[in-house]
């Protein structure tokens, strides 16, 4: 198991290395000039410039610039923010969890709806429940997040007045009444992004269910007078999520695409809306870090996909 | 695939016309087989038909329809819809149907355009590196591996705000900002195209007719242009139409976050971002642009449905 972590993370380093080459070459080949400013300034002689340029190694080659780039990130060393002239790793780390907690009771609720509706379709399909799971799946499918997003807002926050649309970080209360109003504040996220996921993971599982269903042993199972509920999820279940856990693995970018848009649109403190205030007050480190960091969690969620991959399928060794 | 669906219709046509009592069935052309699977498909119709409709009104609207986008009035500022502004106004008492129409022009072409330019680069990789193969095919699929790893939204974020000014003052400011969102969108998305193609290409250069065109001495560019895609054609309309709705939504998002296109092209995102801070005086103004980007995506995803029912033809409709 330890021997098939170390070889995945080993995989994974390339495509690491590969993304960290993609960013840097589009910040290389952008133009702007991080002391542009000082050659406006009538105080500052053209000499102290090009000092400072030399001193950050500004003229050097491409490639040293980037193996100097690497090694600081390697380091941990990620800059300061032009802004809050914060660390940029402290910045991240503070809003990480709340981006890691939207995004994973989203996807907790996207399970719980899509598996048993995924199955149930599968289990009769083309009758009344079927087709109507079906078309809500393909119109939620089609339903992009800031729409249903605003909708929310609008009945939920302003006719009916139940929640509220703006995500404090900072809630002053304690026990019951702090889990209460997190629940309140992270309804509406985690609902529209739940949701929109549930949408596409439904029509993964149902076609996947339906593929399995067809085989053989399924018959043979039915045959020796197992209880359909048992042969659905003890014998059919296990196989047809094998396909699924491959699509949500190719998903992953697409999922952090739908939570920066959330984020955004309920104001939740995570690094989504950090990237996007980030750019809006041209923040270089800041936009650059988040855009690695974001990079790094596809890696990390496609491991974790690799792992779940040979929990389903015994025949994956971890050799 | 053509093959498939050749003998199908040689069989059709085979058939002694008089021995069935049909002698007055029409030969089943290729299209019109197409046609006859693609409306079996009834929300797929019903979705061509919306879309028709709409890309008629964009280009056709603001010829029937006189309100400019930009006229000011700050007497009729935030209003509901009534006769003289049938979708009502903007805080700036900015006519919303025109900038509705204005605004499907452009995101419609961006959903075009950069569905084109993904096609494309994916077609060109895809059978570059299914036809060469060998270490050229290990390359070119090792990049698409690390496309597919990269999170769209926030490099698509990351470029437009880097490149946003350059391209400003390269072109004019609304060609120059059309033209980046054009290439980033189509840019990120060529790789399901290429490995549709990849795919296509494998089985194919494997077939004999390709082995007979090497006999007959063609060239490898034209083996490939003329031989082997216009075979493997069928799954890349299907990705060709889907690329069309989700190129749409990425411009959308772009715009949402106030990073797409400026105040004065109102494409549907656009007005969407301007709408949300008024949620609650004006919600008519957020509510129509945001249904038409569901309308056309939704009518898209199933033409794009319908068609890959209609292109399969293992699938006996």
């Amino acid at each position: 198991m330890s021997r098939f972590l170390l070889r995945r993370l080993l995989i994974s380093v390339p495509v690491l290395l590969g993304i960290s080459v993609v960013l840097f070459s589009i910040l290389a080949l952008a133009p702007g000039d991080p002391f542009g400013e000082l050659a406006l300034n009538p105080n500052i002689p053209p000499e102290v410039r090009f000092n400072l340029r030399k001193q950050f190694g500004l003229d050097d080659p491409l490639v040293v610039r980037y193996v100097r780039w690497l090694a600081a990130m390697l380091h941990g060393d990620w800059g300061y923010s032009f802004v809050s002239r914060l660390p940029v790793q402290q910045l991240i780390l503070q809003r990480l969890p709340t981006t890691l907690f939207v995004l994973g009771s989203a996807y907790v609720l996207a399970l719980l709806i899509a598996l048993p509706v995924g199955i149930l379709s599968a289990m009769k399909p083309y009758s009344f429940f079927d087709q109507v799971a079906t078309t809500f799946a393909f119109v939620g499918y089609s339903l992009p997040t800031f729409f249903t997003g605003l909708l929310f807002i609008l009945v939920f926050s302003i006719y009916l007045g139940w929640l509220p649309f703006i995500y404090s970080s900072t809630i002053e209360a304690g026990g019951f009444a702090w889990v209460l109003e997190h629940v309140r504040q992270g309804a509406m996220p985690i609902t529209v992004l739940g949701l929109f996921e549930a949408a596409s993971l439904t029509r993964f599982v149902r076609s996947a269910m339906l593929e399995v269903i067809q085989q053989d042993y399924i018959t043979t199972a039915r045959a020796k007078g197992l209880a359909e509920y048992r042969t659905i999820l003890k014998h059919a279940l296990r196989n047809a999520l094998i396909p699924v856990v491959t699509v949500v693995a190719l998903q992953i970018p697409a999922i952090f695409t739908g939570a920066v848009i959330t984020e955004q649109i309920f104001r939740v403190p995570g690094i989504g809306s950090l990237l996007i205030a980030a750019i809006e007050s041209t923040d270089t480190p800041v936009v650059m870090a988040v855009t690695f960091v974001y990079a790094a969690l596809v890696i990390l969620f496609n491991l974790l996909a690799d792992l779940i991959y040979g929990l389903l399928d015994p025949r994956i060794t971890y050799g | 695939m053509r093959t498939q669906s050749d003998k199908t219709m040689t069989a059709v046509r085979a058939a002694p016309y008089g021995a069935t009592g049909l002698a007055a069935t029409r030969p089943q052309s290729l299209w019109r087989n197409f046609w006859r699977r693609f409306c079996r498909h009834r929300l797929a119709l019903v979705g061509m038909t919306i879309l028709m409709v709409l890309t008629l009104s964009t280009l056709l609207g603001p010829l029937v329809y006189h309100h400019r986008i930009n006229d000011i009035d700050f007497a009729v500022s935030l209003q509901g819809p009534s006769l003289a502004h049938p979708l009502g106004t903007d805080d700036l008492g900015q006519d919303l149907l025109a900038r509705i129409l204005y605004g499907g022009r452009v995101s419609m072409a961006v959903g075009l355009v950069a569905m084109l330019i993904a096609i494309l680069i994916g077609t060109a990789l895809g059978a570059t590196a299914g036809y060469c193969g060998g270490w050229v095919d290990h390359v070119l699929m090792r990049l698409t591996d690390l496309f597919i790893a990269l999170p769209p939204l926030p490099l698509l974020l990351l470029v437009v705000y880097l490149f946003r000014d350059t391209m400003r003052r390269l072109f004019n400011p609304e060609l120059g900002i059309f033209l980046l969102i054009v290439l980033v969108i189509g840019g990120l998305r060529w790789m399901q195209p290429a490995r549709l193609v990849r795919a296509a290409v494998l089985s194919l250069k494997e077939q004999e007719f390709v082995e007979a065109a090497v006999a007959l001495g063609t060239p490898p560019l034209r083996m490939v242009l003329r031989h082997i895609l216009p075979n493997a054609l069928s799954p890349v309309i299907v990705a060709a139409s889907l690329g069309v709705g989700s190129a749409i939504l990425a411009e959308s998002s772009l715009s949402f976050l106030g990073l797409g296109f400026p105040p004065d092209m109102p494409t549907w995102g656009r007005l969407l971002f301007d709408a949300k801070d008024h949620l609650d005086s004006a919600p008519h103004w957020a509510l129509s642009p945001g249904t038409m980007i569901f309308l056309v995506v939704l009518s898209i995803n199933y033409v794009g449905d319908g068609l890959r029912d209609a292109l399969d033809a293992r699938k006996v409709l």
